[in-house]
Parts: C-alpha cells; sequence; structure tokens
C-alpha cells in the first residue's frame, strides 16, 4: 500500500521519511498486529521488527543506548514500568495531536497527564478446557480452584488422561507470574503499604503456593521446563483437559493448523476463584505501542504512523474478531473476549505497576522452584523470596 | 633471550591482554564495589482500559541528577559481596547459631543463591572433568591403532560434539530427552514407568547435564591426547615390545609417563572451562534446579529487568578467585616440577 491510498482518510497510515524498528513479544496476536504495522508502514520506510519472548529482558539495555537499536516496542502494563523509571519512553502527545488517529480515550495510556502508549488489546489469563472430557465425567465447569483440582483429579482417576491440567510453571518469568495470579486471587499485597518492603510471607502467600503446588501435581512432570507456548502444545496434542493460559492464545488455538476435533472441543471459561475469595484468581492486562526516547524524531514519528495506525484500524480488529480483545475503536466484539471481560467486571486486578515490582516477580521467579519440588516448606521459599528481594532492591536503589 | 628481545617480544601480547582482559577486570571489581543511586518515587495518577489509579513511579528527573552527580552510583565497599545473595555471612552465622544440627547447618548454607550455584559448578567441574580426561585418552589410543584409510573420517566424527555449539548441542538434547522425544519415550518403556521424566527431578537433571559435559569435552582431550599420541618416541615402545611387555604395559609404563604433562594441561583446560559451565543450563532448561556462577552473572544482567551490574561485578570476581583456587594446586605443581627439571 503506498500513502496514496489514504489520501484524505483519517488514517495516519504511510510515513515517508525515517525507518522502523520495532521490539515486541512473540506469540500469534502479535503477529498479527504487525501485519497490520506493516502493512500500514508502505514501502517508503525501513521496516523491521524483532519478535523476542525474551523482551523483557532486552528492552531496558536495547532501549538505553543512544540511538536506540529500537524505535519502538510493544509494551504491557508490565513491561511499561522498567522502561519508565528510565525515562525511555517518549510522550505522545504532540503526535496524536498531529495526526488525531481515531482512538477510543481508554486507548490513551496517561501517566501523570502525558500519554505514553496506546493499549490495542486487553488480556488476561483464564481456563481453558475440553467439553466433551467434562461432559463424559458428569464435572461441571469448575468456577473456583478448589474445584479445579477436583475435576483434574476426577479425569486423572478415570485414567483418561496421566496429567490433565497444565500452566505455564517454567522456572523463571512464568512460574512468578503464577504466583502472582494466586497470590492476588488470595486477596494478598505485594508490598506493605506505602514502602518497597515485601510482604510475600504470609498465610494468604502460603495458602497460594500450597495450591499452585497441588495444581502441579496434576501436570505434567516437567512442567518447570514449559512455558505458554509449550502449554499450548500440549493442549493441542490432546494430553490436557483443563489449563490456565493466556486469552490471546485464542488466535493460535482456534485457528485451522492443528487436530480439529480438539479445536471444536475447546472452550473458555472464566478465571476461577480461590480460597473462598470472590475475586477471580489472575491479572489484567493491555498491551500497547510506545515509542522510544532515544530515536530520532524522524524514525519516531515514522514509528508511531505506522503502529498507531494498525492500533485504530476497526478493519484489522473485526477482520480478526477472535484473536483477542481489541480495544480498538468500532471493533464489535468476538466470541472468545468473555473471560477478560468477565475478569475485569468481577474485580481481578491489572498487574501491579509499582517500579520495584520486577524485582520482585525475579524473585519469586528463582526462589519458589524447591519448594515445589517438595524440597523445602512453603514459608521457608517465601522467606527466600522476601531476602533475594531486599537483597536487589537495596542495590537497585528502592530500599 | 636477551631481557630486551623478550620485552619486544612479548609486548604486543602483554598489551593486548591488558586491554581486552586487565581493565574488563579492573572495571568491573570497580564496579562490584557501588550500587545504584537512591531511587526517588512520586505519586502519580496513571490512566489505562481498567481505569485511573494513583501510584508511585520513579522520579526519572531527580533520578537522572543524582546519577550525573555520582555516575558510578553509591559506594557499598565489599557490601554486594557479603550480601545475601553472595557470601551471606550474616545469613551463614545466624544459620551456624540457631542450627541445631551439621545438617541443618549445610541445609541452610546450600539453599542460599551463591553456594546453592558453587555446589553444583564444583560438582559439574569435578565429575565431568576426570571421565572426560579418561575417555579422550582411551579414545584416541583407539584411533591410533586405526587404518589410515578410514583414520579421517572417525576423527572427524569424534570431535563432532565439540564443533556443535554448545547451546544448539544441549536444545537437541533437551528435545530428545523429552517424555515424547526418542530417548525420553525409550527410557519409560524401560523402565515400564511413564511418569518417568529426566527434566522433572534434580538429580537426574543433574545427571543428565553431567553427562552432556562429558560427551561435549571429551572430544577436546582426545584432539589434545591424539596428537601428543604422535611425539611418542617409537624406539623404547618397539624395545619393550621385544622384551614382551604386554600392551597393557606398553602404555602403561612408556605412553602415560610421556602424556603426563599433557593430561596436566587438559585438566587445567577443563577445569577452567568446566567451571564456566553455562550454556546446557539454559539449553536444558534446568534454570531451577541446576544453577552455576555464570548463570548467576546471566540472572543479574539478562532476568531482571534492570541490570544489576554491582551484584553481577561480584559475582564475576568471585568466580576468578575461585579459579584461581581450583588451579593453584595444579600451578603449584607444575611450578614444583619445572624446578626439578632445571
Amino acid at each position: 500500500m503506498t500513502s496514496g491510498a489514504f489520501a484524505g482518510s483519517h488514517s495516519p497510515c504511510g510515513p515517508t521519511e525515517g525507518s522502523i524498528n520495532i521490539l515486541a513479544n512473540e506469540f500469534n496476536t502479535y503477529r498479527i498486529f504487525m501485519d497490520e504495522v506493516k502493512s500500514c508502514a508502505g514501502s517508503d520506510v525501513d521496516f523491521s521488527v524483532t519478535h523476542s519472548v525474551d523482551h523483557n529482558k532486552l528492552q531496558v539495555a536495547a532501549l538505553s543506548a543512544n540511538p536506540s537499536e529500537f524505535s519502538a516496542k510493544l509494551v504491557t502494563n508490565g513491561s511499561i514500568t522498567p522502561l519508565m523509571n528510565d525515562g525511555l519512553l517518549r510522550p505522545l502527545d504532540d503526535l496524536i495531536a498531529k495526526y488525531n488517529p481515531n482512538l477510543n480515550d481508554n486507548q490513551k495510556i496517561t501517566i501523570d497527564g502525558k500519554i505514553y502508549a496506546v493499549a490495542f488489546m486487553a488480556n488476561a489469563q483464564h481456563l481453558w478446557y475440553r467439553e466433551s472430557i467434562l461432559d463424559e465425567l458428569g464435572i461441571a465447569v469448575p468456577s473456583t480452584y478448589e474445584e479445579v483440582i477436583a475435576a483434574a483429579q476426577k479425569i486423572k482417576d478415570s485414567g483418561k488422561m496421566a496429567n490433565p491440567y497444565a500452566g505455564a510453571f517454567k522456572s523463571g518469568w512464568n512460574l512468578g507470574q503464577e504466583f502472582v495470579n494466586m497470590y492476588l486471587g488470595h486477596g494478598g499485597e505485594f508490598f506493605k503499604s506505602g514502602t518497597a518492603q515485601p510482604n510475600v510471607n504470609n498465610e494468604k502467600g502460603v495458602a497460594a503456593l500450597n495450591v499452585i503446588k497441588s495444581l502441579t501435581e496434576l501436570s505434567n512432570p516437567d512442567f518447570l521446563t514449559q512455558d505458554t507456548n509449550a502449554v499450548k502444545e500440549e493442549w493441542e496434542s490432546g494430553n490436557v483437559a483443563l489449563m490456565h493460559v493466556w486469552n490471546s492464545g485464542a488466535s493460535s488455538l482456534l485457528d485451522d493448523e492443528g487436530d480439529q476435533a480438539i479445536r471444536a472441543d475447546t472452550r473458555l471459561a472464566p478465571s476461577p476463584s480461590v480460597g473462598g475469595g470472590s475475586i477471580p484468581a489472575t491479572t489484567l492486562w493491555w498491551d500497547g505501542i510506545a515509542i522510544a526516547t532515544n530515536t530520532s524524531d524522524e524514525n519516531a514519528e515514522a514509528s508511531f504512523r505506522a503502529l498507531v495506525g494498525a492500533a485504530s484500524s476497526a478493519e484489522l480488529a473485526n477482520e480478526y474478531a477472535d484473536a483477542t480483545v481489541w480495544l480498538i475503536k468500532d471493533y464489535k466484539g468476538g466470541n472468545t473476549a468473555g473471560p477478560v471481560v468477565d475478569a475485569a467486571t468481577r474485580g481481578a486486578s491489572p498487574y501491579p505497576s509499582f517500579p520495584h515490582m520486577s524485582l520482585l516477580h525475579g524473585a519469586l521467579s528463582s526462589e519458589l522452584v524447591e519448594f515445589l519440588q517438595g524440597n523445602e516448606s512453603a514459608e521457608k521459599a517465601l522467606a527466600d523470596v522476601e531476602a533475594a528481594y531486599i537483597a536487589k532492591a537495596t542495590e537497585q536503589g528502592f530500599l | 633471550m636477551p631481557h630486551k628481545t623478550f620485552f619486544w617480544f612479548i609486548f604486543p601480547t602483554g598489551l593486548a591482554m591488558l586491554l581486552f582482559i586487565g581493565l574488563p577486570i579492573v572495571s568491573s571489581f570497580f564496579q562490584s564495589l557501588h550500587i545504584e543511586n537512591q531511587q526517588i518515587l512520586m505519586e502519580v495518577e496513571n490512566c489505562d482500559p481498567f481505569g485511573c489509579t494513583t501510584n508511585v513511579r520513579v522520579d526519572v528527573e531527580a533520578t537522572e541528577k543524582l546519577k550525573e552527580e555520582n555516575p558510578l552510583g553509591r559506594f557499598n565497599g565489599i557490601g554486594t559481596y557479603v550480601d545475601r545473595n553472595h557470601l551471606a555471612f550474616d545469613e551463614i552465622g545466624e544459620a551456624w547459631n540457631s542450627s541445631s544440627s551439621m545438617g541443618e547447618f549445610k541445609d541452610t548454607v546450600l539453599n542460599l543463591p551463591f553456594y546453592k550455584a558453587l555446589l553444583f559448578t564444583l560438582t559439574f567441574c569435578f565429575t565431568v572433568t576426570p571421565p572426560v580426561i579418561f575417555l579422550g585418552f582411551i579414545v584416541a589410543l583407539s584411533i591410533n591403532t586405526l587404518a589410515k584409510s578410514i583414520k579421517g573420517l572417525i576423527v572427524f566424527g569424534t570431535i563432532l560434539p565439540m564443533i556443535v555449539t554448545p547451546l544448539i548441542g544441549s536444545l537437541v538434547l533437551f528435545w530428545m530427552i523429552d517424555s515424547q522425544g526418542i530417548i525420553g519415550a525409550s527410557i519409560q518403556i524401560l523402565f515400564d514407568d511413564p511418569n518417568l521424566s529426566l527434566k522433572a527431578s534434580s538429580n537426574l537433571t543433574w545427571i543428565t547435564l553431567i553427562i552432556y559435559g562429558i560427551w561435549h569435552n571429551t572430544p577436546f582431550a582426545f584432539v589434545v591426547f591424539y596428537a601428543a599420541l604422535q611425539t611418542v618416541p617409537q624406539d623404547p615402545i618397539e624395545a619393550a615390545y621385544i622384551d614382551g611387555a604386554s600392551r597393557f604395559q606398553r602404555v602403561r609404563y612408556i605412553v602415560i609417563p610421556h602424556l603426563y604433562p599433557v593430561a596436566t594441561f587438559i585438566m587445567l583446560i577443563c577445569l577452567m572451562d568446566n567451571f564456566r559451565v553455562f550454556e546446557p543450563i539454559i539449553g536444558f532448561s534446568a534454570e531451577g534446579v541446576a544453577q552455576s556462577l555464570s548463570w548467576m552473572i546471566y540472572q543479574d544482567l539478562r532476568n531482571e529487568n534492570k541490570m544489576l551490574f554491582g551484584s553481577a561485578g561480584a559475582t564475576s570476581m568471585l568466580t576468578i578467585l575461585g579459579i584461581a583456587i581450583l588451579l593453584t594446586p595444579v600451578l603449584i605443581r607444575t611450578w614444583k616440577e619445572f624446578r626439578t627439571e632445571r
């Protein structure tokens, strides 16, 4: 497409100068989004994109360099914080004023009065189940984790599946995230109010860990090496009847590839609550576009135009209506959005945006493994998490 | 060699070593004595699709100003070295006082990240190196007796594990030992246990990593031994043969003494290499159960959203110290032999 195709329209597409280099996470919905960004960028500018599951680890170093390797980054409410901590994202108010893209107000991520990102999709982890298997064994769709565990146990006992449950328990970010979900589901607070002092070694933390342990006992014994993508493969191989993964997984789990019998049997359900609580044990996420501070104004403008063109494209949202929950204006809604909307209405909290949250998440990532292997008590594991966090937060100047 | 000639001979190498090895070490050491400046936080109003909230964020301008005044960060002395994520003196002292038995004390210490990593690193070092030397020697002896026509091909096949990039090699094995991979599935059938998984238990993961280490390092020992075997003088061997010495006796009393210095060299290199064990841990996704010192450095620089330079610097210094301690006995021995030979 050339810029001429958009003449007279509202679209900011078709930048003519500068070059675009985007860093982004790797999953199917992002690929769909990036195809639109690429067509919006047109042929007049250099366009490249790096998809990496390690984007979180790369982003600060990559955007700190001046000029930075990347002109733009796809961020989430989790990954934007470390970038904001170092001032690596530029405010977008002037660019939005200049191009006036067709955006919903809630797409504009405003921090301290300035817009730093434009959200295009919402995401959350929630329950997925195989309808025929639950029906056959007379199991109702679980709405609490206690019911999930009972259901998985029943499937296991029936001999249908050896490891009927799956979650992304890979040691590292994924495992930390499972604890974040479960701890919030128990009503936990990560920090002592108003400070950067950790607050996970308590009854709620122990309860959260025990639920995770029960789930892992019903999972593939290799659970510590399985990230979200590996869990999806297990699902598509028919080894799993219940799992708790991202809503955006719909775009690859419900596509035309793989075993169509499994696809037809795949159902989405709200995220369960836990421990008698009412809120679902999950976190709400938005995914959005952000532009690097340390890139030339020319590249920033070109990147902004291409990205915001896709983030305001109702055609994209409605063509791939089931790929995710788009936040894009004039999106008519799809069949898979239910669980995310449900999580929001039932009061799930967004992923915490404390500047020191990533350090706690990092400590959770590495210190919970021994508990899950049965080598250490839950209290000891959580005490280790706090100690590891305190050492890191002290070094980073938060304590 | 006159001193002056020696000086000019060694000067380019010395300069390069100073620039590319010496200075980075000094700089890492300097960094390890510092921690980040205090982060200045402020309350701001954030709005996103899920609503508006009041939240804290880092005051970038104020923090930036601090950074300009103090680009290295705050001086922390050896604080980072003794904190909980490194030598953990306080925690060890406390464990010593509160533990009721040696076993409990040992468990507490080995639960600290640095000692946990050290335990794996040393275990890997000392279980991989001896089999590597032994196997390398046996393979070299065997191949040395092969007919010339097939030697080249066999040598190539033998050194393949060394040619394969460690990360790729370990990834290939990782997939093979998966419960649906060829090795993993075969083991399950062999032991008649559908839940047996090499990736699930710490012990099996350690054993897998060690076997991988031996597989990967043996070709190096083989190549060096094989080269050295070509220098074994034939006269004493023939003489021994005429005297009726068996093949074992010839190897034991002539070849091994001749190759002894070479074995020391291989041991030195292997110990150093294995002390830096890193790639297989990533390739086998074994971070959960097996951490090494190098992996700790990687963790500080990659796995956090923000790089912990001080922490990584401190671990690097401790790794250098560890290698120095490890090699001292071998070096002292070599030096003594060198003196007596003179």
